[in-house]
């Protein structure tokens, strides 16, 4: 049997493209359900406080509310890793930041239970307030939660892998340089929006705006203590997703709380202000690079420090803290390093995933730092980079399974296309071009909830009208994955995508997907449609072969048919050829799934990198400066991405360019930052400007146009040799922007975002003789837990930990949690 | 969804019924024009007014008259002014700063008369009720403190109007019409430099027109700086206008936006430039002379530093660009906007 | 109190009773139940919300409803005529775009109110009217190439 390739690799319209450009897709907030109620949720005015006293009887009292809740309701914690289920739907007795969600009120409208909501009265008293991981570090106590690592640290680890001192202090040259990445946020054009509903059967049914329906149907059976069986999660289409959505959210334990409660269907629509508030965006992370560099330019060893202030809540936090040292690694040979990251606890909102979940930020220090040293050694940055780029089919230092990858060659082709051999330190002052690299994970190696089971399945039926319907828990967030899905079933049956219904993200009616987060949607649930697809049509196959008398090798499925590869005449419509199927073998259903292949990175910790296979991505970005203002403009960007193979190119190179935007925006403008009022006066913490106005972000006249290529080198692991496109393209861009930045004026910005406040400072400190520098000055010390020492694979390492303690077996039981929580506490104090 | 609070919806049909209106209860009662303004304030309950009288339905307010200058009708919109030529052509001060505001659907909405009353903005005060109740309220609104300068007798809102600098350069003034009478006030005398209490119209008054004199040998303009090409509002402006004789400068008038509560003029400049060429020295020395009068506070986008640098560089483009230079690219690049295409 | 508001939506009459303190976007949504009308900020910062009233691009959220008394609106719903996609529907959902298709609605109709009045934008016309419409997805690229794609089916037909 034999693929044409008719689908595949053809720019196309997406299968709902059309529901898309009528207004017809159907977002959470666009459902209208009868005797449908309103709900709104009270948020703590405090940044930290106990709650003393809460009213809510003038609340209830009002003409049209049928209910308030605090969080007596609420008493069980869930939180999207389990190693961090320290979320209530609404506080019980601890408030920890402006914003946090403290009662709620359920109305016949919008407009009644706001003004029901600002009757609730509440009484705080104020606890101390944690601003930065400067407090958080210095003041272990009041703790802001009663788990973590000690004190507010929520996670320390130490990792290090070969002898990373040795190999530095043997280096010609050490740099040594800190970075600082702003916190920033996702800001979907859509906001949050959840209607719960019980059914005709007295179930559960939530219909989210949610990226990750499995999770969610997880935290509400936990939350509600419901039976699982006895929930449906519907992930309606995601108005922009980019991790913001992962979560389980308090709005939707809460309306779903209040819709069994009433047996009504209750709607929540959070405003804009909410939005900066659930955040769960990239983390504000300082970090230090100590690398040590031969005088050729290849590395010998890395020792990295980041600290992540991370909020009030640990969402994804481990994972993010991990991340941020993960993928250095991958990109680059780099065979001794040391690891060691820290996650504090703040009074702000949390921060979690944001497209490219805790690299971008120190991916931006190693590519800014890589291009200090090319600098120093008067090497190119990119012959530089093309010198230590990581081998194929190799593992790294942290055992990390690197299999195809064309980093060289985004590399060669990004200076080929932008002209950068006759730019680069060419140009006149206040013109400037900067070039970064960057990787990507194609799917997390790992699940959230450690278990076997496949982390995507997919279920495929097939009838007698020659319909085919696909059934996947995948999230479409904007992202095309319904495209994708219907796309690898149309190209193994031979059909048009626009034959092939998908039904996706709901729980009751189709298998699990782990949801739309970490790049592996494509990957994941691509491979499980294969199989799917495969195993239908074998069947059809087999009855065709039959009937036809031709030899199943030679059956070609094509132009909505089937027939004789050496007699295209001879065969039948695709739908008699399912028809014979049927009839040969019963109803017709087939199923595929996908779990990726074992980590060799067997140590604690180890479980966070490893991924089926990467992309990879260069870039350079040109840029104008202007050294009397300070501002930059970016005209143009050269983006090349190893794609492995572009499933639908046209919606690959939307999310190249949408991730090159989204980069920009971080480069040059995006910041999520609060405000302390003086202490004296009072005792606020707040977002400085949570709205869609004050929180900058690229409008069609700050967009560079994008000029894209795509590598294309078909990888084993994915399907039709596909990798991931949704994060990595992003990741190059905020480090080629400062590059480009030193490249057009000479001065070094590092820190994120690269404001002109910061290049006119940076620029009068030049010229008045000082570092043309601005950036971080110190990082503080920390009390690193003791290092896990794992020897790499080079020194015949196993992927363990040399000094690993015992553990507990990986079956990590939700209940177990609080429990275990507490014993990681005792070791701490002991 | 943000909603509006509820309110008793008045649709007069001539000035003569909105005025008695208004005199009803003139502290209570605001006037919606375009709406860019005041819905988002009300629906962030800054202004919950009990009355609120459109003024759509006025026709007058809408006309454009030729003759002794140019009349505007408050009501017309910023995108009627875009597009109209003798905007374009003689006032460009004034074409450059309605070309400015905001964004090309906000400009279709918005009116001048709206633009010249534009609410103080203050990042304490444009927020959530929620929000500034976080923050304990402050001097504006439903609270005692200026969180901008906690020492503060007066509220520090910014003046974040686009037309008002440039009106001010051009000379122009506006008639204030109420149930009891008509007065005509010029542009430079309709604002305090108080947060609060920022326009001098009273209560009870409607700006009906705004009167742009005879522009004979003038040049005008209008330097923005803001974050994005779109969008934002003003941190710093500055408008120009010049009487040209020949090369020579016969008067001139410099005026500050977004450094304070109200615009600033520049009478130094003004005098500095009398009488001279526009010489690189000569438009130093008046950047000079800008420079100190503004004192930009902590309440906007970007560092107050960083902005009151900005004013040399906005009053240097800003009269090189009446002298005649080819300012596109330098528009571009502090202005963030070309400046060639408008919507 | 409700008062009486006659429309004309979508070329069709719409007679409804409204609170003077409902917003077009509101009675779009809610009453009429045309969803196609996003929301993103409800206070005039994103371009989501934006429809043709008399033909102009507009911010339903800013327009208090009453004031559109006896106007022409025009939603995304109201772009396909006789069942046929408009061009620029045909070229957003061809050239990719539309994302997560969200600001979608906001930014087709700003486009068509564009294209009605000049046949033939630059890009750099385009990328200005575009400028209030805030896209997260796309990095506005396909957009603009789907409207010049667009208007050069609209010559040639």
């Amino acid at each position: 049997m034999t693929l044409r390739g008719d689908v595949i690799g053809k720019p196309r319209r997406r299968v709902d493209g059309r529901a898309k450009v009528t207004g017809q897709t159907k977002f959470a907030d666009d459902i209208v359900l009868p005797r449908m109620l309103h709900a709104k949720l009270l948020r703590s005015s405090v940044p930290h406080a106990k709650i003393v006293r809460i009213d809510t009887s003038k609340a209830a009292a009002v003409d049209g509310v049928s209910l308030v809740l605090t969080g007596e309701s609420f008493p069980i914690a869930y939180g999207i890793l389990p190693v961090s289920h320290d979320e209530h739907a609404l506080c019980r007795d601890v408030v920890r930041f402006v914003g946090d969600p403290v009662a709620a009120v359920i109305a016949r409208d919008e407009a009644t239970a706001e003004r029901a909501m600002r009757l609730i009265e509440v009484e705080y008293e104020a606890l101390r307030t944690f601003a930065s991981p400067d407090d958080s570090l210095a003041h272990p106590e009041p703790r802001i939660h009663e788990y973590g690592d000690f004190g507010n640290v929520h996670k320390a680890v130490a990792l290090q892998f070969g002898d990373v001192d040795a190999a530095i202090a043997g280096a010609d040259h050490v740099f040594d340089d800190l970075f600082y990445f702003e916190g920033n946020t996702h800001l979907p054009i859509e906001q949050h929006a959840t209607v719960a509903t019980k059914d005709q059967d007295g179930k559960l049914v939530v219909y989210s705006s949610t990226q990750t329906p499995h999770y969610l149907h997880r935290a509400l059976a936990k939350a509600l203590s419901l039976p699982a069986a006895h929930i449906r999660v519907v992930a309606t289409p995601n108005g922009g997703g980019f991790g913001g959505k992962s979560d389980p959210f308090n709005h939707e334990v809460v309306v779903a709380y209040a819709a069994m409660r009433l047996d009504r269907p209750i709607k929540i629509c959070l405003t804009r202000e909410e939005v900066f508030y659930c955040h769960r965006g990239r983390h504000p992370v300082l970090m230090r690079f100590r690398t040590g560099v031969t005088k050729e330019g290849t590395i010998t060893g890395l020792d990295l420090q980041t600290l992540l202030d991370g909020g009030a809540y640990g969402s994804y936090g481990v994972a993010s803290t991990f991340y941020t040292g993960a993928l250095q690694t991958v990109t680059y040979d780099i065979p001794t390093y040391r690891f060691r990251g820290c996650r504090v606890f703040t009074n702000k909102p949390p921060c979690g995933p944001k497209r490219g979940h805790g690299t971008p930020q120190s991916r931006f220090g190693q590519e800014v730092q890589l291009d200090k040293i090319a600098e120093t050694l008067a090497i190119d940055p990119a012959d530089l980079r093309l010198n230590i780029v990581q081998p194929p089919d190799s593992l790294t230092a942290n055992f990390l399974r690197v299999g195809t990858i064309g980093l060289a060659d985004c590399i060669k082709k990004v200076v080929d296309r932008s002209n950068w051999r006759d730019t680069f330190r060419k140009l006149p002052l206040g013109h400037g071009v900067g070039l970064a690299c960057s990787s990507y994970l194609s799917g997390a190696g790992l699940p959230i909830n450690w278990n076997d089971l496949p982390h995507s399945g997919v279920q495929l039926k097939l009838d007698r009208s020659g319909g085919v319907t696909v059934f996947c828990g995948a999230t479409e967030i904007g992202q095309g994955s319904d495209d994708v899905l219907v796309a690898i079933v149309a190209e193994v049956l031979g059909i048009d995508p626009f034959d092939v219904r998908a039904v996706t993200g709901d729980t009751d009616l189709t298998p699990v997907d782990l949801g739309s987060y970490s790049s592996r949607v494509t990957l994941m649930m691509g491979n499980a449609a294969i199989q799917a697809a495969e195993r239908a049509r074998e069947l059809i196959a087999d009855a065709v072969s039959v009937k036809l008398e031709i030899p199943k090798g030679r059956l070609v499925f094509a132009d909505r048919r089937v027939f004789d590869a050496e007699d295209p005449e001879r065969g039948t419509s695709f739908r008699e050829a399912v028809r014979l199927a049927e009839a040969k073998f019963g109803t017709l259903g087939t199923t595929g799934s996908y779990t990726p292949p074992r980590s060799e990175a067997k140590f604690k910790g180890g479980g966070v990198g490893p991924s089926p296979t990467y992309s990879y991505t260069a870039a350079v970005v040109e840029v104008d400066v202007d050294p009397e203002t300070g501002w930059v403009t970016v005209p143009r960007v050269w983006i090349a991405h190893d794609i492995g193979r572009a499933l639908n190119p046209t919606l690959v190179r939307g999310q190249v360019e949408g991730g090159v935007y989204m980069g920009i925006g971080e480069a040059l403008m995006e910041e999520q930052v609060f405000r302390r009022l003086p202490a004296k006066l009072s005792h606020a913490l707040v977002h400085k400007f949570p709205s869609i106005l004050e929180y900058k972000s690229p409008t069609s006249l700050e967009m560079p146009e994008v000029f894209t290529d795509l590598i294309e080198y078909p990888d084993p692991a994915g399907p039709f040799g596909a990798k991931e496109v949704g994060q990595g393209p992003l990741l190059p861009i905020m480090p080629a922007v400062a590059n480009a930045v030193y490249d057009a004026v000479g001065v070094r910005i590092d820190s994120i975002p690269v404001t002109p406040e910061k290049i006119l400072r940076a620029l009068e400190a030049k010229a008045a003789g000082k570092a043309p520098r601005q950036g971080p000055a110190s990082f503080p010390d920390i009390p690193w837990p003791e290092t896990l020492r794992v020897t790499p694979p080079w020194a015949g390492g196993t992927g363990r930990a040399d000094n690993e303690p015992a553990r507990p077996t990986h079956r990590r039981v939700d209940a177990g949690i609080e429990a275990r929580a507490a014993g990681i506490t005792k070791e701490a104090r002991s | 969804m943000m909603r509006l609070p509820s309110y008793r919806y008045r649709a007069p049909s001539t000035i003569g019924d909105a005025a008695a209106w208004l005199a009803e209860s003139p502290t209570d009662t605001m006037l919606l024009a375009g709406g860019t303004d005041l819905i988002p304030n009300m629906k962030r309950r800054q202004q919950t007014p009990a009355t609120v009288v459109g003024l759509r339905g006025i026709a007058e307010l809408s006309e454009v008259r030729d003759g002794d200058g140019l009349t505007v009708g408050a009501g017309v919109t910023l995108s009627a002014l875009v597009h109209d030529e003798r905007v374009r052509q003689q006032h460009a001060g004034l074409w450059q700063a309605v070309a400015q505001v905001a964004t090309p659907h906000l400009r279709n909405m918005g009116t001048i008369g709206g633009n010249i009353c534009l609410d103080t903005r203050c990042t304490y005060y444009d927020q959530t009720f929620e929000w500034r109740k976080a923050i304990d309220f402050c001097l504006k609104k439903d609270g005692d403190v200026c969180w901008v300068a906690p020492s503060s007798k007066r509220c520090l809102a910014v003046s974040s109007t686009d037309s008002a600098p440039a009106l001010i350069a051009l000379g122009a003034t506006v008639r204030l019409v109420s149930a009891t009478g008509t007065r005509d006030v010029a542009m430079g005398d309709l604002y305090v430099n108080d947060g609060m209490q920022y326009l001098t119209r009273r209560a009870d008054e409607i700006l009906t027109s705004i009167h742009l004199p005879e522009v004979a040998g003038w040049r005008s303009t209008y330097w923005k700086l803001r974050r994005r090409g779109s969008f934002d509002f003003p941190v710093a402006s500055v408008a120009a206008a010049a009487r040209f004789d020949g090369d020579r400068i016969v008067e001139a008038r410099l005026v500050l936006g977004a450094l304070a509560s109200c615009p600033l003029e520049v009478p130094a400049a003004a005098a500095r430039l009398a009488g001279e060429a526009l010489t690189d020295e000569l438009i130093a020395s008046v950047a000079d002379d800008a420079y100190p009068l503004a004192k930009p506070m902590d309440n906007t986008d970007f560092e107050l530093v960083w902005r009151k640098k900005m004013v040399r560089s906005l009053v240097t483009s800003a009269l090189r660009e009446l002298r005649g230079d080819d300012m596109r690219q330098a528009r571009t690049r502090l202005a963030r906007h070309p400046l060639l295409q408008v919507s | 109190m409700k008062l009486r508001l006659t429309l004309t939506v979508n070329g069709e009459p719409a007679d409804t009773l409204v609170d003077p303190d409902k917003t077009l976007l509101e009675v779009l949504r809610e009453d009429l139940q045309l969803t196609g009308t996003k929301h993103g900020c409800e206070l005039g910062e994103c371009g989501a919300c934006a429809v043709l009233v008399d033909g102009v691009p507009l911010l339903s959220c800013l327009m208090v409803a009453h004031e559109c008394e006896g106007r022409a609106v025009v939603t995304v719903e109201g772009l396909t005529e006789d069942g046929r996609l408009h061009p620029l529907q045909e070229c957003f959902a061809d050239l990719g775009a539309a994302q997560c298709g969200y600001c979608t609605p906001g930014i087709l109709m700003t486009a068509k109110a564009l294209l009605d009045r000049e046949p033939h934008p630059s890009r750099e016309r385009i990328r200005e009217a575009l400028s209030g419409n805030l896209c997260r997805c796309t990095g506005y690229q396909q957009i603009l190439d789907a409207v010049e794609a667009a208007a050069s089916l609209t010559v040639t037909r």
